[in-house]
Parts: C-alpha cells; structure tokens; sequence
C-alpha cells in the first residue's frame, strides 16, 4: 500500500473518532433534568472502566494467573486509597513479580 | 478559611497548581502507561508499512488504542473506505457516552469551543480521572492530560515502528496491565462510598466474564461488547437505583 493511501485511511479513522467525540456536545447544550438519563449517565463510566477491565486484564499476561494476580492487588490497592500511579504499578510489579516464579 | 477547608477534604493531587499543570500531573502516569500500550501498537503500524511521523501524527490526532488497532486491521485487508468509518464508529462508540456525561460536568456558562475541546479530549483514561475531578470540571484539565499522554501515545506509536520488537516479551507483559491498573484505581474508590455503583462495576466484572466465553456472544468484538454491557448494566443500574433527587440539582452529577 502507498504512503498516500495509508494517509487516506488514517485521516478518515482520525476524523471519525473525533466526530464520535464532539457529536454529544454539539446535541446536547443544557441539562439534562430526566431522572432516568441522569442515572444511567451517572453509571455509565464506572460500567464501562469495569467491562474494559475484567476479563481483559487476565487475558494481558502471558498467564492469566499472573493478571488476576495484578487484578487483585489492583483492587486491594485501591480500596486503600492509594492513587492512580502506584495502584498501576502494583499492578505491573504483580506481573513482573508472578512471572519471576 | 473556607477554601482551605475544603482543599483540604480533596485528594492530594488536587490541591496544587491550575487545572492545567494539575492536568499534566495526571497525564504523565497515564502518558507512561500509554507509550506501552502504543508500543505495541507500532509494531504492528510498522508490519502495515507506515512511516514513523505517519504512526506519530495519527496517534497524535485519534488517540484511541481500540480504534487504531480496529483501523489497522481493516487497513491490513486493504478495506473500503466505509468498512473503515465502520471500524472507527464501533471502537469509539463509548466515547460518545463519555462525551454526553461529561457535558453534564463542565460549568453551565462554559463556550461551545471550550466544550468541544473537552470532547476531543476524551480517551477512556482521560474520561477516568476527569469524572474523578472534585465539582465542575475546568476544560484545562483534560486538555493538560492530553497534551501530556497524547504526546506520550504518538512518541510509543513512533518508537514502535522505529524500534520494533527490543523491547522484552516479560516487559510488554508486565506493562500490559498498567492501564488497567489505572481503570481499578479509577473505579474502586467511588464503589467503597456508593453501593450502587459497586454493586454495577461487580455486575460489570461478571457479565463481562461470562460474555467472554460464551458462544455466539464472544465472537463479537471487544469494542460492541463493551457498548451492549455499558448500556445494559448502566441502564438497569438506573432503573433498579436511580440517583436521588436532590443529586438531580447538584451540578456534580
């Protein structure tokens, strides 16, 4: 494939995924006051993070026990508190860490 | 005083800097998570035959490591030019979700373009610490996150098409659950402090679980699973525990 033809097909995949993006804003200007939609917006980014996560994330490693291993602390982690970086680390060091073994 | 007080309740990495630096901070461990991801990502932009500044300028301007892969896929069978619009609406379907909850968190008075640049923003990670944000949400900080892990995801794109595979298969492993690391960080917190929502994000993990293995349903793709599960649970989430009204006034949704 030329270099123009791959241009043609990434610019297209680059403008669609923004169009994506800004369709929402351009619709919707004000609040939303339905109790329904506010609801189910309010759900929906912790419900989409969790289906993206699991089982996504024993299916990263080589072993899937070395992801649930990276999943579990992850979660311990979290619920301690701790914030975004050292909970992905922890999760990188459980790999890093089950693999040695 | 008052103010203090309040800096006070908020996570550490709130209380310093404008949003924008605030919004930097955030991006570099998203953007450290992202140069792997995209890494890989490169490499199989560098088997497809495109340059290192294509790889770095399209990443650059898409930022979606599920609709990349989705168009390199689609580019890798020479597809039509509809297949790959197809491609990049499914993969980044869940953005459109993001996008319209997130309008709900920018102040009311905030202009179109300061709106809209807060949409082009949104990438799963960005959306994560941006719903995490105390209040209303100031458009510079997703921007700073972007100008941070969005470099971050073009430099991994490029270095993977220059470098190809050096990089060790323990070491792709290892960094291959960073991100979702980043998305537990993300999701666990809120789920200790409203049952609601943990009770969704276990529904999330099991019904996820289950559709992964079962017939018919785990031929889909990643991407239309992800849309069908997010708009099922959240919505039976909103019938079964819908937010209370007084949730309905406040501006923090």
């Amino acid at each position: 494939m030329t270099t123009s033809e791959l241009i043609w097909y990434l610019a297209l995949t680059a403008i669609t995924a923004n169009m994506v993006r800004l369709l929402p804003i351009l619709l919707i200007r004000g609040r939303i006051t339905n109790r329904f939609v506010r609801s189910f917006l309010y759900y929906v980014p912790y419900v989409t993070l969790a289906v993206m996560t699991f089982p996504a994330i024993i299916q990263a490693t080589d072993s899937p026990w070395a992801g649930t291993a990276a999943l579990l602390l992850g979660i311990l982690a979290a619920w301690r508190g701790y914030n975004l970086f050292v909970v992905a680390t922890i999760c990188c060091l459980a790999v890093v860490v089950f693999n040695a073994f | 005083m008052f103010n203090q007080q309040i800096a006070n309740r908020l996570p550490h990495r709130f209380r310093r800097g404008t949003p924008l630096v605030q919004g930097m901070r955030d991006g570099l461990p998203i953007g450290i998570g992202y140069y792997a991801v995209a890494f890989s990502l490169g490499i199989i932009a560098r088997n497809l035959g495109i340059p290192a500044w294509l790889g770095f300028a399209s990443s650059l301007l898409t930022r979606a490591s599920a609709g990349e892969y989705g168009a390199y896929s689609v580019i890798a069978i020479q597809a039509t030019m509809v297949e790959v619009i197809g491609m990049a609406v499914v993969t980044n379907l869940r953005y459109l979700l993001m996008s319209t909850s997130l309008t709900q968190k920018v102040a009311r008075r905030t202009p179109l373009w300061k709106r809209l640049l807060v949409g082009c923003c949104m990438t799963d990670e960005v959306f994560g610490i941006s719903i995490a944000y105390p209040g209303q949400l100031p458009p510079s900080y997703p921007l700073g996150a972007t100008i941070v892990a969005g470099l971050m995801w073009a430099a991994g794109t490029a270095s993977g098409i220059v470098a190809g595979d050096i990089l060790p298969e323990q070491v792709v492993s290892a960094l291959s659950v960073a991100l979702y690391g980043m998305f537990i960080a993300i999701i666990v917190p809120p789920s200790r402090q409203d049952r609601g929502i943990a009770v969704a994000v276990m529904a999330s993990f099991a019904l996820s679980g289950l559709c992964a293995i079962l017939p018919i349903i785990s031929t889909l793709s990643n991407g239309t699973r992800t849309i069908l599960l997010t708009v099922i649970i959240a919505a039976a989430a909103a019938i079964i525990r819908p937010i209370q009204p007084q949730d309905i006034d406040n501006d923090n949704l």
